[in-house]
């Protein structure tokens, strides 16, 4: 398959009006470390933006930085980190889950993806920090949206709706994002041997005290890669300046102390990499499905799934977010994992087959299926933006 | 200000369209005198009577109606309680008002999910209130909360004072049901802290009533931060206060608000509620911090030693929940404040980088000027916001057009400066010409094709946002003023 080189924006609406005008489809890749992500993409040519790359412009007191969406996630967070700023929404390094380099991500694939962080519980995902944008649509035309100021409410607020949308509405050739200053310190307590349904409560309770937790996670024995490999264990992490965080791991450790005496870690940070990045949990070949519900129904859905399917699974976001691992299977074990989620959330959940074998992601819909009103304005939408079906067709959706 | 072209058939045709209305609904007011108070929202200055009004009580109802008038061609603006300072919910002469007010029940406190799901006429503060015994709050807070419903917060994705720190109402906003022009009904998000497929949540909130109209609600709600502290700063030039503002966040600091009033807005404040403001500064900077007592008490140490070494004046800790009410006591009173000294204002709303605060405050004083007005000036510093109350006489001829010419030239100043027309507040029908100074024709082709996938017939609150083609009317203008204003009780910050 030919691939183009785009490495400005005007080589971008070129490519993309040539392929509009002569009808030929194409498949959008940055540094492809995603493209395992989604149904695999029915495409006559590849469309390679990895070359539009590069911060354009970055003053920390605003608390934005603009950048060409190439530019890798790992050079934005060196540089940010400098000025001691961060990216609050903690984007995970998934990278690895699909076989591909630690940190070879870029910002266009992360916003493209718009899957949030450990800390999507506390600050937000993607879309709460990406604040505008230079695009081209699918006929080629270049237009922005948002703006480059943290508050903004002129016009629809598109970074949103682009925030997740896989490349299939338009190709990001300019972002700018928020950042904020970085906690000064920080520390992560554990609990050790709860089971599901207390470890849910104990989070709970901590997310819903003033403590301001920045992020809760509960790794069940059955899921391994745990500290000590046979207790199940429950971390909520606290960040902040170091008086707050000290005063609140205090009371924390008080507020649950009928769940046991927890331990500290102060430096938790690879842990925290290993709990949003997943590939840690799971072993090569195995299917993964990542399912975002109430937190009250998460435990209640882990009991549904099929113990004979074998399934392991750990809770981010104080059990607003599953991790499903599975052993390899031809339908992905779809039916049994949406069956479960439909019984426990019903529709208030969505389960998305996250790693899985190109055959099995082409057979089976990764993405949760929409009550057909909302399929129908949403393939509008999409037409609106993309009318001769150019940008990654059949990536969320099978093309009909 | 022009609306599209009224269509004279259909105005002719009101009564047969009374009468279908009511064929889908028992609440339909035709009466003129009744219509009156639906024909103008928080932006007074237009005004306009629609053909009739419609107060469903239930989804259904909505869907009915809608598919009612989508069959018949007719047009809706959809109305919360009507305190939008851009226009949105500014009847059309060739129109109905759907009014969602009764839409007033809060339908489910869910604690374990930290979210609330209620009714689109339920107030921002009533949120608030039905949570707080649980330690619970709704973080967005515009200044008209006590009024303001949450469907139409969603609707302009509204601010408020503290969203530099817990962000807008799309930030703390879960999922909506829609109806459609159509009358279909599709749900968005949910309980969930994302939802599935596209995040058409993300631009139904701040679509200004274009897109759908919003029948239930479900949002975000926080536990209440155990303490809340406020500093109290004086600076001697604009450009001290804005160096402070940079030092703060620099430090790594975000406080949960940093206000700045200028000279004429301190000297009115003062005036009118005697918060004890010095009056021999040029900036007066309020940074309120929350959190943990330990944390509250660290990051008022630390504002304190950053305000000194940027030449603050005054630097007064707040040391009882009384006195930081105080504190803001003058700053929430602004706006009435403002209208004491002049017998009428026009309140804008930009957002600019702060870096150009200094320079931007100077233009906004020349190019009032320049007119023959003066500016006072209050402004979310923390993330740039500005409200510029631009005073003038409406009882002098001219005045009126003339600070209109002053806000659009304030706007398109700071989108020169890399700023946007409007933080909070909305484009409705006030800043709906200035969208081609922000954006190119293509840019909003786009945005305009987007409305078409939801309301492929443009019905529902057209002539808001988007500047169109056919525009032959001139609006009717209500000139209110001295004291007159819609909703006298609200305050405005």
């Amino acid at each position: 398959m030919t691939t183009i080189h785009a490495d400005t924006a005007d080589t971008v609406a070129d490519a993309v009006r040539e392929a509009y005008d002569a009808g030929r489809r194409l498949e959008v890749v940055g540094t492809g470390s995603r493209c395992g992500y989604g149904r695999p993409v029915d495409a006559d040519a590849v469309l390679d933006v990895s070359g539009l790359s590069g911060i354009v412009d970055y003053d920390p007191a605003e608390l934005v930085l603009t950048a060409r969406p190439g530019t890798p996630i790992a050079e934005i967070t060196a540089l940010v980190a400098g000025h001691g700023q961060h990216l609050s929404f903690d984007p995970p390094d998934l990278a690895p889950l699909w076989g591909g380099a630690s940190g070879s991500g870029t910002l266009g694939g992360m916003l493209g993806l718009g899957l949030g962080g450990s800390r999507r519980v506390s600050a937000g995902g993607p879309r709460d920090h990406f604040l505008g944008f230079a695009a081209v649509n699918g006929r080629g035309e270049h237009f922005s949206a948002g703006g480059k100021v943290i508050k903004n409410v002129t016009g629809y607020d598109l970074p949103k709706l682009l925030a997740g949308s896989l490349g299939t509405l338009a190709v990001l050739t300019e972002v700018t994002i928020k950042v904020l200053p970085a906690p000064r310190a920080a520390a992560t307590l554990t609990w050790f041997g709860l089971g599901d349904r207390a470890a849910i409560a104990a989070m709970t309770r901590a997310l819903n005290s003033p403590m301001v937790l920045q992020a809760a996670a509960h790794v069940p024995a059955a899921c391994g890669a745990c500290a000590d490999g046979v207790r199940a264990v429950t971390r909520l992490h606290l960040a902040g300046v170091p008086v707050a965080v000290a005063a609140n791991a205090a009371n924390l450790a008080d507020l649950l102390g009928d769940f046991g005496v927890p331990e500290t870690i102060h430096d938790a940070e690879a842990i925290w990499r290993d709990l949003g990045g997943v590939e840690r949990f799971t072993k090569p070949g195995e299917i993964v499905w990542r399912i975002v519900l109430p937190p009250s129904a998460a435990a209640a859905f882990t009991a549904a799934l099929n113990p004979a399917s074998n399934p392991r699974w750990f809770y981010d976001w104080g059990g607003g977010l599953v991790w499903v691992i599975l052993p390899d299977a031809a339908d992905g074990h779809a039916e049994m994992v949406r069956t479960a989620l439909a019984a426990t959330a019903g529709a208030d959940g969505h389960a998305t087959l996250i790693r899985a074998p190109d055959a099995v992601r082409r057979a089976v819909a990764p993405f949760q299926p929409l009550a057909p009103a909302l399929a129908a304005l949403s393939d509008r939408v999409r037409q609106r933006f993309d009318p001769g079906g150019v940008l990654n067709p059949g990536r969320i959706w099978a093309t009909s | 200000m022009k609306m599209p072209c009224p269509d004279d058939a259909v105005i002719a045709d009101r009564v047969a369209l009374v009468r279908g209305l009511r064929g889908v609904s028992d609440s339909v007011i035709d009466d003129p005198a009744e219509l009156a108070a639906y024909a103008s929202d928080g932006l007074t200055a237009y005004s306009q009577l629609p053909l009739a009004v419609v107060l469903p009580r239930t989804t259904a109802d909505v869907a009915a109606i809608l598919t009612y008038c989508h069959a018949v061609g007719i047009k809706v603006v959809p109305r919360g309680s009507g305190t939008s300072l851009s226009g949105g919910a500014l009847p059309l002469a060739d129109g109905i008002v759907l009014g969602l007010g009764r839409f007033n029940r809060i339908l489910d406190i869910d604690l374990a999910n930290r979210c609330a799901v209620v009714q689109p006429g339920v107030t921002n503060l009533a949120i608030s209130h039905a949570v707080a015994g649980d330690g619970f709050y709704y973080a967005p807070d515009p200044s008209s909360q006590i009024a303001c419903s949450i469907g139409g917060n969603v609707a302009e994705n509204a601010g408020g004072v503290h969203c530099l720190k817990y962000g807008m109402t799309s930030n703390n906003l879960l999922g909506v049901e829609l109806v459609l022009m159509t009358g279909e009904i599709v749900r968005l998000g949910g309980k969930a802290l994302d939802g599935a497929g596209y995040d058409l949540l993300g631009i139904v909130c701040g679509s200004e009533g274009l897109l759908g109209v919003v029948t239930e609600v479900t949002v975000r709600i926080l536990p209440k931060p155990e303490c809340q502290r406020a500093l109290l700063l004086g600076f001697s030039t604009m450009v001290a206060a804005a160096e402070c503002v940079a030092a703060i966040i620099g430090d790594g600091i975000i406080p949960a608000a940093i206000e700045i009033m200028d000279r004429p807005a301190i000297h009115a404040a003062e005036a009118f509620v005697h918060a004890g403001y010095p009056l021999d500064v040029e900036a007066l900077m309020i940074v309120e911090v929350d959190g943990t007592p330990a944390e509250v008490d660290h990051l008022i140490a630390v504002v304190d030693a950053l305000a000194l070494v940027n030449g603050a004046t005054t630097i007064q800790a707040s040391t009882s929940d009384i006195e930081r009410t105080l504190f803001w006591a003058g700053r929430k009173a602004a706006f009435p404040a403002v209208g004491r000294i002049a017998s009428d204002y026009y309140c804008v709303d930009g957002t600019i980088p702060r870096r150009t605060l200094p320079a931007v405050l100077t233009a906004i004083t020349a190019i009032a000027a320049a007119r023959g007005l003066s500016v006072a000036n209050v402004f979310h510093a923390g993330d740039g916001n500005l409200h510029p109350l631009i005073l003038y006489d409406g009882d002098v001829p001219g005045q009126l057009e003339a600070a209109e010419a002053v806000g659009a030239a304030i706007l398109e100043e700071c989108v020169r400066v890399g700023g946007v027309l409007t933080g909070e507040h909305g484009v409705g029908v006030e800043k709906r010409d200035l969208m081609l100074r922000q954006f190119t024709a293509v840019d909003l082709a786009q945005q305009t094709a987007i409305k078409c996938a939801f309301d492929d017939r443009n019905l529902l609150n057209p002539g808001k946002v988007f500047p169109e083609l056919c525009r032959c009317a001139e609006m009717g203008r209500v000139h209110v003023h001295r004291g007159a204003t819609r909703f006298p009780e609200l305050p405005r910050f």
